[in-house]
């Protein structure tokens, strides 16, 4: 009983950083009804720029966290502007073979820049275990649970309770309404992808010390946030929370438990989690079926 | 001609064709044997960029996917021509085909893999169908490590040693004499690679021609039908379970000859070969060459080919010299080509969507006017 719990300990750890790539993408498809296959990458792209600036320059660590999630709203933002904008009203296809490319210039680049070799990405945390009972957790996991955790509460808070999230939401539901009472729609949109891009670099600078740093890192994690995102419904950013947590538990214990599943099935498993929800319950838990119309 | 349908101006394709074929029999009299290895090369992405075209570029499915129809074909070929004692139920595979018989099996095996795969993405519309597809692609390398006794693992399959494998030197072991290529209809091939392109570029000549019978009739207008309003289509009476897994299956199939062939062309398999960068790859062929076209895919599977290559070799000169700011920057640059492309596929959809094909359309439009 004692490793079930560790399991569903550490399994939340991994959950809530799959819940915060998953809330990033589960914000830009809100907003713009399109998913970010970059996500992923872009995550680690700023998880680089935050090791380059610990290891190569020295800062501070929470110092260079600081500044890298400034630089990950500002290459959101940025993003959103030149890349995206242009092809906001083409068709899917075009929007989804531009986040790919996306995709190939951040993986391209953090191997160019930073080589493809493995890097070794300290935690701010202790590496130190507290003991609950018999239960030893360790210190990482609790510290990545409780990012999360303070993350979700402050975006929560943000969309709740400030003019601009107000304005984020109101942009999302109806564009052209909000265009008319003088949201600036456009600006909106690109603030949602820095906000993805600032939760993804979260996600990522979470990821790098119980991995290791290098191009291929946030791969996996990008299909278990698509897991979790479209377990929770798309649209729901509750739904992405809750579904992470769900996956991140449940793949910790489904790896450990059966044998045949491993740590090599994963991935595979996660597949067959966004078939089986997408065939039998496309809108999530928490989702809203949407209806189509000629 | 009548039965087929053919219009006049279907008389210059068939011309167009004709020559290709001419092309395509005299160019290696004219190039290097390693440039005859790079054009078999670009002849096998040309054949997967065919069968991934039919499912997104016509039918307007998306598939981020189409390295595991790849990977399918390449397995089944391998499996069928090395002899590693697999037995699957009470049938021993003894590798006992020859290589180019084993090209229909693993289109075969692929397509209904694709066309099975093909039910379940009927419920799958556009973002769903990408995001499910990109999930194959990435867990594919993971199922195949994963069946060892299956696919050799992360080790994959060596076919160099396979006797069955047709043109590869061979040496005499009592002689030492080194024979290598191809004697076929009273021609003579003389080496592996010149015989990897002729294979290639017949299937591929061959594969064309049938797509282009396929999508120039009915089915081709109902698959464009699907994919410029599949509510539409549906309301005039279009089947659309039977065509979209139809464009599955003949996509797959396509993908699966082609991944046997690069397996054949590459002489092993593993989960490296047909990595999630290889579906991409993929695609990015597909937007380069032209969503829905044929012939101007040439130049997608060229581009996706030689920028792998040339890039990785020539790329120490391109590094700008304002990166190193941002770090440690390595003269190898291995990721230099994904840069490269990356930005290429976004600039094409920004400035051409209609990839060398719509340029072609643009450039003889304005000769016209």
């Amino acid at each position: 009983m004692t490793e079930f719990f560790q399991q569903v300990v550490s399994g939340l750890a991994l959950g809530s950083i799959y819940a915060a790539l998953a809330l990033a993408l589960v914000l830009i498809h809100r907003a713009t009804g399109v998913i970010n296959f970059a996500q992923g990458e872009m995550a680690m792209f700023t998880t680089y720029i935050a090791w380059t600036l610990t290891t190569n320059h020295g800062w501070n660590d929470w110092l260079a966290y600081a500044a890298t999630l400034a630089l990950a709203f500002i290459g959101g933002v940025g993003i959103q502007r030149i890349v995206i904008r242009p092809v906001e009203r083409a068709s899917i296809l075009t929007i989804v073979i531009v986040t790919i490319g996306l995709v190939l210039v951040f993986n391209g680049a953090a191997a160019w820049i930073w080589t493809a070799e493995v890097q070794f990405f300290p935690s701010p945390f202790p590496n130190e275990t507290v003991s609950i009972g018999d239960v030893a957790i360790s210190v990482i996991d609790l510290g990545t649970i409780a990012v999360v955790s303070v993350l979700v509460v402050l975006l929560w808070a943000f969309f709740r309770f400030t003019k601009i999230g107000l304005a984020l939401r109101a942009s999302a539901l109806n564009p052209d309404a909000s265009r008319l009472v003088g949201v600036r729609v456009g600006w909106m949109l690109a603030i949602g992808w820095g906000l993805a891009a600032m939760l993804g670099a979260v996600a990522g600078i979470l990821t790098a010390p119980t991995t290791t740093l290098d191009p291929t890192m946030m791969q996996a994690i990008l299909i278990y946030a698509f897991a979790a995102a479209v377990l929770g419904g798309i649209d729901s950013p509750l739904g992405a929370v809750v579904g992470g947590l769900l996956l991140g538990v449940g793949l910790n214990l489904i790896g450990n438990y059966v044998d045949f599943v491993g740590a090599d099935l994963r991935l595979p498993v996660a597949l067959l989690i966004i078939l089986v929800v997408l065939l039998v319950r496309p809108a999530g838990l928490f989702g809203k079926q949407v209806l189509g119309r000629v | 001609m009548s039965r087929l349908g053919l219009r006049p101006r279907d008389a210059v394709g068939v011309g167009l064709f004709a020559l290709a074929t001419v092309v395509v029999l005299f160019l290696p009299r004219f190039i290097s044997d390693f440039r005859a290895q790079q054009f078999a090369y670009v002849g096998i992405y040309f054949i997967a960029l065919i069968g991934l075209n039919v499912l997104t570029g016509y039918t307007g499915q998306i598939s981020l996917g189409h390295g595991a129809f790849m990977a399918i074909g390449g397995y089944t070929t391998a499996i069928l021509i090395s002899n590693q004692g697999l037995e699957i139920g009470g049938h021993v595979f003894a590798g006992d085909l020859r290589d180019i018989w084993t090209l229909p099996i693993a289109g075969l095996v692929a397509g209904l893999a694709g066309f099975l795969f093909g039910f379940p993405a009927l419920r799958l519309t556009g973002l769903y169908l990408a995001l499910a597809t990109f999930a194959v692609a990435v867990a594919t390398p993971a199922v195949m490590r994963k069946f060892e006794s299956f696919t050799g693992g992360g080790a994959g399959i060596n076919l160099f040693e396979s006797p069955r494998l047709t043109g590869v030197s061979t040496t005499d072991p009592i002689t030492f004499e080194t024979t290598e290529g191809v004697d076929i209809l009273g021609f003579h091939i003389p080496t592996f690679n010149e015989w990897l392109y002729y294979l290639s570029w017949t299937v591929a000549l061959a594969l064309f021609a049938v797509a282009w019978l396929i999508l120039r009739g009915r089915v081709g207008r109902t698959l464009r039908a699907i994919r410029d309003s599949e509510v539409a289509a549906a309301s005039a009476g279009i089947n659309l379970a039977r065509y979209k897994t139809l464009a599955f299956g003949i996509s797959a199939f396509y993908a699966g000859v082609a991944g046997a062939l690069l397996g054949i062309a590459t002489t092993f398999v593993n989960p490296d070969v047909f990595a999630v960068t290889l579906s991409i790859f993929l695609l990015v062929g597909v937007v380069v060459g032209g969503l829905g076209s044929l012939w101007p895919l040439v130049a997608g599977a060229i581009f996706i080919h030689f920028m792998q290559i040339e890039w990785a070799q020539n790329a120490d000169s391109a590094i700008p010299d304002w990166l190193p700011v941002l770090g440690d920057v390595n003269t190898n640059v291995p990721g230099a080509p994904s840069v490269a492309f990356g930005v290429i596929l976004i600039l094409v959809m920004l400035a051409l969507p209609g990839g060398a094909a719509g340029l072609v359309r643009r450039l003889t439009a304005l000769v016209r006017r």
